[in-house]
C-alpha cells in the first residue's frame, strides 16, 4: 500500500519506497531484501564479494598463520583440519596465502580504479560541460589514450622501474581511466541543456559549483557501476602482471604470480596450489560482473545494454 | 568512400606521432636507468670513451627532443636499431617473430567471431530458454576465468595425467603447417575464451534490440524466411556496435598474445619483448612498443573504415 487516507479526516498520508522499507524491515536493510528479491544472481554476486572481501580486510584475524610463515614437515599437503586449502612447496599455509594474496589484489584493485574512475569522472564532466574546442581536444586525447597497448607499456614501465604497489596502482589507474570518459561526457552533454542547469547559472552559480554541485550527482550512478565492472577486468589485469612476474615484489603473496611457472613443479605434486588461487579470482570477477549488471538495471534501466 | 577512408587515414597520424612520443618519453626520460651503462656493467666493463663512442654511434647523446627527431628520421628509414643482446637489427628479429603472433592473435579473433556471433544471436532470439541462461552464464564465466589459470591447469593435469607438455621446439606455419597449428591451437583458443565472452552478451544484446523494431516485424510479415530475416535485417542492423566491440577486443588479445607465448614458449613479439624488459634492450623494446601500438591504431582504422562500409550514412558525417 503506497498511500493510506484516513478515513474520518480524509486527510491522506503519503509514505515514499524508503520508508515502507523502513517499516518492513528492520535496520534499513529494505533495499537489500528487494534487491535480492529482483536480482538474485546480481545478489548472489554481492554476497561471494562480501564474503571474499571481509576475509581479505581482516586477513590477520581470520588466517590460522603468517603467510610467510615456512613449515618443512607439511610440504605439498592436500587439504586437511590444519590447512584446509592445503600447503605449498615450503609448508606454508595456502588458505593464509589465499587471502593475503586476495588482500593484496583486491586492495591495489580497488585504489587503481578509484584513481581511475576520478580521472574518468573529472574529464567526462570538463569536457562535456565546457563543450567546444575543450571537447573537442579531449576527445582526441582520450581517442589517443584507448589507443595504447596498455599493458604492454605496464610490463615495460615495471620492468624497468621495479614493482611496487604503488607503481602498479598508478599505472593501472592510469591505464584503465579512458574506458568511461565517453559514457559519463555523453551524460553530461544530456544533461547540461536541462532547464535547472539555466537556473543555476541565472543564480550565478560558478562553474565549478555547476559541475560539482549538479552534474556530479547526474553521473554518478553511472560511475559506480562503471567501477564495479572495471573492477572485475582490473583485477584480472593485475593477476595477469603478477602471473609474468611484474606484480607486487615476494614474499607478498599475489593471486597471479601463485599461479606462475616458479611453482609449476611443485603443483605437479599438489595440484591444489594450481586451484585455490584461480577459483578465487574467477569467482571475484564472475561476481563483479553480474553484480555490475544488477546495478546497471536497477540504477538505470534506460542503459541496459549500452556497454 | 575513397575520400572517406583517405581521411581516417590522416587522422591516424597524429596518433602514431603520440605514440612514438610516449614511447620515448617513456623509454628515454622516465626509466631512471640507463642502457648502455648497464650494457658495459653486465660485461664487466667500465670504459668511459668506449660508452661515450657507443652512444654517439647509437645516436643517443645530445638533448632531448633533438634525439627524438633523430630517431623518428631512422624509423622512417626503416632503422629500428641494433640489439643489445644479439647484436642483430631489431628489423630482422622483429620479421623473424611477427608471423607467430599475428597466427595466433588473429586466429583467437576468427574463432571469437565464429563462435560468439552464432551464440549471441541464437541467446537472442530465444530469449529466456535455458540455452539462453546457459549462454548469459557462460559468457560471464568465459570472460571471468583467467586464460592464465587454464593453461596453468592444462600444464598441471596434462602432465600428471597424459604425461603431455607443450614442445619446446617451435615449427613455423611455412616449415610444418601440420606441427604448427597443433602447437598454436591452444594457445589460440585460450587467447579467444575472454573476447568470446564479451562478444556473446554484446551480439545478445544488441540483437534483442533490432529485433523489436517495426521493420523486422515487416521482414517476418511479408513472409520471409526466419534465416533471411535474421541474418539480413537483424544481424546486419546491429553489426556497427559489434565490429566496435570486436575491434577493442585487440589490445586484450595483445596482452594475451604476451602471456600465452610465455606459458606455451612460442617465439613470438609478445615473449621478445619480454625479454628485452629482463635485458633492457633499449631498442628492441622500442620497436616493439611501436609495434603493438601501431597494430592498435591500425585495428581502429579498419574498424573505421568498416563502418562506412557498413552504414554508408557514416560516410558523410
Amino acid at each position: 500500500m503506497p498511500s493510506t487516507i484516513d478515513a474520518k479526516t480524509g486527510a491522506a498520508e503519503i509514505t515514499f519506497g524508503p520508508q515502507i522499507a523502513n517499516r518492513q524491515w528492520p535496520l534499513g536493510l529494505g533495499w537489500l531484501f528487494q534487491f535480492a528479491r529482483r536480482k538474485p544472481l546480481g545478489f548472489a554476486g554481492l554476497m561471494v564479494l562480501v564474503i571474499v572481501g571481509g576475509a581479505a580486510a581482516f586477513a590477520p584475524l581470520v588466517t590460522p598463520y603468517h603467510y610467510a610463515t615456512t613449515n618443512f614437515g607439511a610440504r605439498l599437503e592436500g587439504p586437511s583440519l590444519a590447512h584446509i586449502f592445503g600447503t605449498d612447496n615450503l609448508g606454508r599455509d595456502l588458505f593464509t596465502r589465499v587471502v593475503y594474496g586476495a588482500r593484496v589484489s583486491l586492495g591495489i584493485s580497488f585504489a587503481a580504479v578509484i584513481l581511475a574512475k576520478s580521472i574518468a569522472t573529472t574529464i567526462g564532466i570538463v569536457t562535456g560541460y565546457y563543450g567546444g574546442w575543450v571537447d573537442k581536444i579531449g576527445q582526441r586525447f582520450v581517442d589517443m589514450w584507448i589507443a595504447l597497448p596498455r599493458l604492454i607499456i605496464i610490463i615495460t614501465m615495471i620492468g624497468l622501474m621495479g614493482a611496487s604497489a604503488t607503481t602498479l596502482i598508478i599505472l593501472v589507474g592510469l591505464a584503465n581511466a579512458p574506458t568511461s570518459i565517453r559514457l559519463i561526457r555523453s551524460t553530461v552533454v544530456s544533461v547540461r541543456e536541462e532547464a535547472y542547469m539555466e537556473a543555476a547559472r541565472a543564480l550565478g552559480a560558478s562553474n565549478t559549483r555547476i559541475m560539482v554541485r549538479h552534474l556530479l550527482p547526474n553521473v554518478f550512478h553511472i560511475v559506480m557501476f562503471s567501477a564495479t565492472v572495471t573492477l572485475g577486468a582490473v583485477i584480472l589485469i593485475v593477476a595477469s602482471l603478477g602471473f609474468l612476474g611484474y606484480g607486487v615484489p615476494p614474499p607478498q603473496p599475489d593471486l597471479g604470480a601463485m599461479l606462475s611457472g616458479a611453482g609449476l613443479t611443485y603443483m605437479r605434486q599438489n595440484p591444489w596450489m594450481a586451484f585455490w588461487p584461480g577459483i578465487i579470482i574467477t569467482a571475484v570477477v564472475f561476481a563483479f560482473n553480474v553484480l555490475g549488471d544488477a546495478l546497471r538495471d536497477v540504477l538505470d534501466p534506460r542503459l541496459r545494454g549500452s556497454r | 568512400m575513397s575520400k572517406y577512408i583517405a581521411q581516417r587515414l590522416l587522422l591516424a597520424v597524429p596518433t602514431v606521432l603520440g605514440l612514438t612520443m610516449l614511447v620515448f618519453f617513456v623509454l628515454r626520460v622516465l626509466v631512471p636507468v640507463d642502457a648502455v651503462d648497464l650494457q658495459f656493467a653486465a660485461a664487466g666493463m667500465k670504459d668511459p670513451e668506449q660508452e661515450a663512442a657507443l652512444r654517439e654511434s647509437l645516436g643517443i647523446t645530445g638533448p632531448l627532443p633533438l634525439q627524438y627527431l633523430s630517431w623518428l628520421g631512422r624509423l622512417m628509414t626503416g632503422d629500428f636499431g641494433v640489439s643489445f643482446y644479439t647484436g642483430r637489427t631489431v628489423v630482422d628479429e622483429l620479421a623473424l617473430r611477427i608471423p607467430t603472433s599475428l597466427e595466433v592473435g588473429m586466429g583467437a579473433l576468427m574463432i571469437t567471431i565464429v563462435i560468439a556471433i552464432p551464440i549471441g544471436v541464437y541467446s537472442a532470439v530465444r530469449q529466456d530458454s535455458g540455452l539462453d541462461y546457459l549462454a548469459r552464464g557462460g559468457a560471464i564465466l568465459f570472460y571471468a576465468i583467467p586464460g592464465f589459470w587454464l593453461a596453468t591447469l592444462i600444464l598441471v593435469f596434462g602432465s600428471l595425467w597424459l604425461n603431455w607438455a607443450p614442445p619446446t621446439e617451435y615449427h613455423h606455419i611455412w616449415e610444418d603447417p601440420i606441427a604448427n597449428l597443433k602447437q598454436v591451437a591452444l594457445p589460440m583458443f585460450l587467447l579467444g575464451l575472454s573476447p568470446i565472452g564479451t562478444l556473446i552478451r554484446l551480439v545478445r544484446t544488441q540483437v534483442l534490440e533490432v529485433i523489436r523494431q517495426d521493420y523486422v516485424r515487416t521482414a517476418r510479415a511479408k513472409g520471409l524466411a526466419p534465416s533471411t530475416v535474421y541474418t539480413r535485417h537483424v544481424l546486419r542492423n546491429s553489426l556497427l556496435p559489434i565490429v566496435t566491440v570486436v575491434g577493442l577486443q585487440v589490445p586484450n588479445l595483445i596482452a594475451g598474445t604476451v602471456i600465452f607465448e610465455q606459458v606455451f614458449v612460442l617465439p613470438g613479439v609478445g615473449r621478445y619483448l619480454l625479454d628485452a624488459v629482463l635485458r633492457l634492450d633499449l631498442f628492441v623494446l622500442m620497436a616493439t612498443n611501436l609495434f603493438f601500438g601501431s597494430l592498435i591504431i591500425l585495428s581502429n582504422l579498419v574498424v573505421d573504415v568498416s563502418y562506412g562500409f557498413i552504414d554508408p550514412r557514416v560516410r558523410y558525417q
